[in-house]
């Protein structure tokens, strides 16, 4: 009587199914796409790494690339330090724990075209409940379709509006699993309310803080819905980002070779990305 | 280090505690010398972590006083009382190395480095921490973390007092029995005043010169470790001290004798007066002896202990527990206890009833 | 009915969890596993109930070769250290879950719940959630839930470990009457060698990821075939120290010799290892043959039914117990005696090479 537990692999099937379909197939695609020229009618022409020389020595493709960066240590650089300061100032204990939750799980509930949509009319010079403020109330000239500096500032304060929730929920399940012997040990020996921070709640919220670093590095490399709702990538390219490029390319001139050379590239650097920040994070960890 | 004075102490959990079974501790007075060793000792739930952790100040008292010397220290914090605490998890942060685990408390106090150098050493020396002051603290074993806790606790070489809550939960057993150890030769080495939290009477009588022992937020006894072994107050402290604990068997009492199963048991001294419905008699197994006179029995079952046997008899329908060096019964013989005269006590209600006949 | 693992180990990624190791297991008695926290212990439990496959090897049971069958199919019953129950059921539904899941008809499985709650002494609390009860309370009912389906096997990883100890006295006494007559086999893993001795039964000696010794527990205890399997069962730990024979005398140091006793006077002239435990070294006098040793007292310890002390002969720290009251000063010479009919002799491998006397 040797049985093997066959049911396991019911359980893992739909996982390897939607892999598949999600991942491998469409990557296939991609990569079939990006050594080949077409002009429609299914004629291909063998275009070996053309389309990648092309892209690496292309300003458009580094102007991208470099706005990219940019965005995304931005938010990086203001989500983390807020949302694990937002999570530290929460109650831990109390009626207000689920206020507060709820509150901070909004944003995340809106839809990304609707977040779009929503800072592009809250903005509006004329009509826009900001806009109309900066500019006829402060005097501040703010027009998106006009000035870059602008339109940054709004996709950057839309994108902490919308993504800093995320941390805060994480930061905060990180912080709520610290056992209290550690809170009444650290007042005993005299710590400082930084010292607190600095060697018990940081380094308990490591493990969180590497998986909301890692989301938020992601999704924000990727973001596509809200810029393009919000500013089209304009004004001229300013906040012409990456994914807004790729479909640009892909979409606009139907330029499906590059697009997909550009989309592998595009994924080989988020994925390098994502590993080595992973290994740093996770190196002394046992 | 100081003398440690709790004056009517009472503590609910309740905003507006009315009847006594609302209080987690319900009104204690206690005083501790200076270099004491001391242990509170109850099952879960008797508040003794409750009075701890008024004690370390983490928790306020509803009511009542706590006093470090003659200075009402009720409503300091932690840090102001001076105190140090070694949870029933090891504490340790995991980012620092051992040696500068050992040094926060003093860093943090802003102690010159080379005083903390000296100290640290100093302890690490003594908890045999030396060796490992450069690694990585979340790397060790539990009972080094636990040491490394402790060792936060006495590099301080001015609080008024140490305290352990359960230290020794998460340590193997021959460990345990090393940082019990450990812990007394601290004890004797520091001459700082500790006060040992725990439901284990075995740790708490070795490392205490004086034992709190506390039932439902009430203290039972206090005494030294012989005294609550040799003459429990109360039924509860002869039963929770003692492995097996003291037989406490129904009694009768005519004219200031004691009676059991219609037998008269010679006892330790004159029985006070009492109107009890309750009367018991109580003697450890330890001091019961098998004769060819005494209360039959009825032998049960024997269990081998290695260094002793635990012997299990009934007599009628009560059972007795003998611990004999050596045993020569089996399981179904007819026997005949004896009980020591100076170790046989009669209780009231549970409260001790007879006297001490050795004073 | 027989629980047998034959050369059974157990590798995760490049830990060796178990090595090589054989055990057979009859009803009838408690086994008991006893060894330190990963030892082994858990790893041989979940094995030997198909949590976990072995690496290589195979796992018996009742003539059939079981390795690899999930414990859904094993008809086991398995009692873990923490308090185990389902959190949204009342200790009736708790109890009679195993029975539900087995399809026992109704008018049984209350029979049988009531049955296994009067046993644990569960009767009045029966409608109750676990949340509200105690933790000896809550153990009782996974205990309870574990006997009333009549399993073949019942393996109870540490189950007292988390209980105070006066509870873990109570229920400690109460195990070995609820499991006998049942005729399942029932494997006990513990880390206190005190509990292994109070339970009784069979005990197998697990360390660093060996089966050590396995027997007959007064025999495993008094008999120890080697250095370790003596260490692991000692509570408080065994005293160990080399020695040197030469001719019919042991030797400690240049004060302290004895006469060889026992099949120690046939042992080959040499160093050993001896072992002895601190029960049979003591303040007084109270028999003959007994080795004199002058030790330095380091720490003493009082428990009122115990008296134990520290002390130091020739730079190693030696440990002695007695019953009873003896007061020590700290510091003082203390004369101790030692009964060389107790000391286990090791060879160069650990091995028990001799004994003082014919009785550990």
């Amino acid at each position: 009587m040797k049985t093997i537990n066959q049911k396991g692999w019911f359980f893992v099937a739909p996982v390897v199914i939607l892999v598949a379909f999600n991942a491998l197939i469409p990557l296939m695609t991609v990569v079939n796409y990006s050594v080949q020229e077409t002009f429609g009618n299914n004629l291909f022409l063998w275009q070996g790494l053309d389309w990648f020389q092309n892209l690496l020595r292309s300003d458009r493709f580094y102007g991208a690339l470099g706005r990219q960066a940019l965005f995304t240590s931005t938010i990086l650089l203001i989500e983390i330090p807020l949302g694990v300061a937002i999570a530290l100032a929460m109650p831990r204990k109390g009626i207000w724990v689920p206020v507060c939750l709820v509150l901070m799980s909004l944003p995340l509930l809106i839809p990304w075209n609707v977040v779009g949509a929503m800072w592009n009319i809250f903005t509006l010079p004329d009509i826009g409940l900001a806009g109309y403020f900066l500019n006829s109330v402060l005097g501040i000239n703010y027009d998106m379709t006009q000035d870059p500096f602008a339109a940054w500032t709004t996709i950057i304060i839309m994108d902490v509006w919308h993504w800093t929730s995320l941390v805060v929920l994480l930061s905060y399940a990180g912080i709520i699993s610290i056992p209290d012997p550690y809170y009444q040990a650290a007042k005993i020996d005299g710590a400082s309310g930084w010292a607190v921070f600095w060697f018990i709640q940081l380094p308990k919220m490591k493990r969180v803080l590497t998986i909301a670093v890692l989301l938020r590095f992601m999704d924000s490399f990727n973001i596509y819905t809200e810029p393009f709702v919000l500013t089209g990538g304009g004004p001229g390219n300013a906040t012409t980002l990456l994914s807004i490029d790729l479909v640009k390319t892909a979409l606009g001139q139907f330029d499906l070779g590059p697009a997909a050379a550009m989309s592998l590239i595009y994924f080989a650097v988020t994925l390098l990305v994502s590993w080595i920040f992973y290994s740093y994070m996770t190196k002394d960890e046992e | 280090m100081a003398k440690i004075s709790l004056k009517k102490l009472k503590h609910s959990y309740y905003p507006a505690p009315k009847k006594p079974e609302d209080y987690a501790l319900k009104e204690i007075d206690l005083s501790w010398l200076d270099g004491g060793a001391y242990a509170l000792l109850g099952p879960s739930g008797c508040g003794k972590s409750t009075l701890l952790n008024i004690i370390s100040g983490l928790l306020v008292p509803s009511e009542g006083h706590v006093l470090f010397d003659d200075k009402d220290v009720t409503m300091l914090t932690p840090a102001e009382r001076n105190i140090a605490q070694v949870f029933q998890f090891p504490v340790i942060y995991d980012t620092m190395t051992v040696y500068n685990n050992l040094a926060f408390p003093l860093r943090n106090r802003g102690i010159e480095e080379a005083r903390v150098d000296t100290r640290v050493r100093e302890i690490a020396k003594m908890l045999e921490l030396d060796e490992m002051l450069d690694r990585r603290a979340s790397r060790l074993t539990p009972d080094n973390k636990q040491k490394i806790s402790m060792g936060r606790g006495l590099v301080r070489d001015d609080v008024n007092v140490i305290m352990f809550d359960e230290p020794l939960t998460v340590i193997d057993p021959l460990l345990k029995w090393k940082l019990r150890s450990k812990l007394k030769e601290l004890h004797q080495k520091t001459k700082a005043t500790m006060i040992y939290v725990t439901h284990d009477q075995t740790e708490a009588l070795t490392f205490a010169d004086q034992v709190v022992v506390m039932q439902e937020g009430e203290i039972v006894q206090i005494g030294t470790p012989i005294e609550l072994f040799e003459r429990p107050a109360h039924t509860f402290v002869g039963h929770f001290i003692g492995s097996p604990g003291m037989n406490v068997l129904p009694c009768e009492i005519k004219d200031g004798k004691a009676y059991f199963q219609g037998d008269q048991v010679e006892i330790e001294g004159e029985i006070n007066p009492t109107n009890s419905t309750k009367t018991e008699l109580g003697v450890r197994p330890e001091f019961i002896t098998f004769g060819k006179k005494g209360v039959p029995a009825v032998v049960k079952k024997i269990v081998d202990l290695g260094k002793h046997y635990v012997i299990e008899c009934m007599c009628a329908d009560f059972r007795v527990n003998v611990v004999s060096v050596s045993n020569q019964q089996n399981a179904g013989d007819a026997v005949h206890l004896s009980f020591k005269p100076q170790q046989t006590r009669v209780y009231a209600d549970g409260w001790i009833a007879s006297k001490d006949g050795s004073k | 009915m027989v629980l047998e693992l034959r050369q059974i180990s157990k590798k995760v990624g490049q830990d060796t969890h178990l090595y090589p190791t054989s055990l057979r297991l009859e009803p009838g008695k408690f086994n008991i596993l006893l060894g330190a926290t990963n030892s082994g212990k858990t790893s041989l439990i979940k094995i030997l109930s198909g949590l976990e496959k072995p690496t290589t090897g195979e796992v018996w049971m009742d003539g059939e070769n079981v390795t690899g069958v999930t414990p859904q199919k094993r008809n086991i019953a398995l009692v873990h250290q923490f308090f185990v129950n389902y959190p949204h059921l009342n200790v009736f539904e708790n109890i009679a879950s195993p029975l539900r899941v087995a399809g026992v008809a109704k008018s049984e499985i209350s029979d049988r719940v009531k049955e296994a709650a009067d046993i644990l002494q569960l009767g009045p609390m029966l409608y109750r959630q676990p949340g509200e009860l105690s933790g000896g309370q809550q153990q009782r009912c996974a205990l309870a839930r574990a006997i009333v389906k009549e399993s073949k096997a019942i393996f109870l990883d540490e189950p007292l470990a988390n209980l105070d100890y006066k509870l873990r006295e109570e229920l400690r006494d109460q195990l070995p009457e609820l499991f006998a007559g049942r005729g399942a086999i029932v494997v006990y893993a513990t880390s206190e060698p005190s509990e292994a001795l109070l339970l009784g039964g069979n005990t197998a000696l697990v360390h660093a990821g060996k089966i050590t010794q396995f027997g007959e527990t007064t025999a495993v205890y008094r008999n120890p075939v080697d250095a370790i399997s003596a260490e692991v069962f000692s509570d408080p730990p065994i005293n160990v120290t080399n020695v040197t024979k030469t001719g019919n005398w042991i030797r400690l140091n240049d004060a302290v010799k004895w006469k060889a006793t026992g099949s120690s006077a046939d042992l080959a002239d040499g160093p050993y290892t001896i072992g002895i435990r601190p029960h049979f070294i003591k303040p007084e006098k109270d028999k003959k043959g007994l080795v004199e040793i002058l030790g330095k007292v380091e720490i003493t310890e009082l428990s009122g039914s115990e008296s134990v002390a520290h002390f130091q002969v020739s730079g190693n720290t030696w440990v002695s117990l007695d019953s009873g009251v003896h007061p020590y000063q700290i510091g003082e010479e203390h004369l101790f005696y030692m009964d060389p009919t107790a000391c286990f002799y090791f060879d160069a491998d650990g091995k028990l090479a001799a004994t003082g006397g014919t009785d550990g």
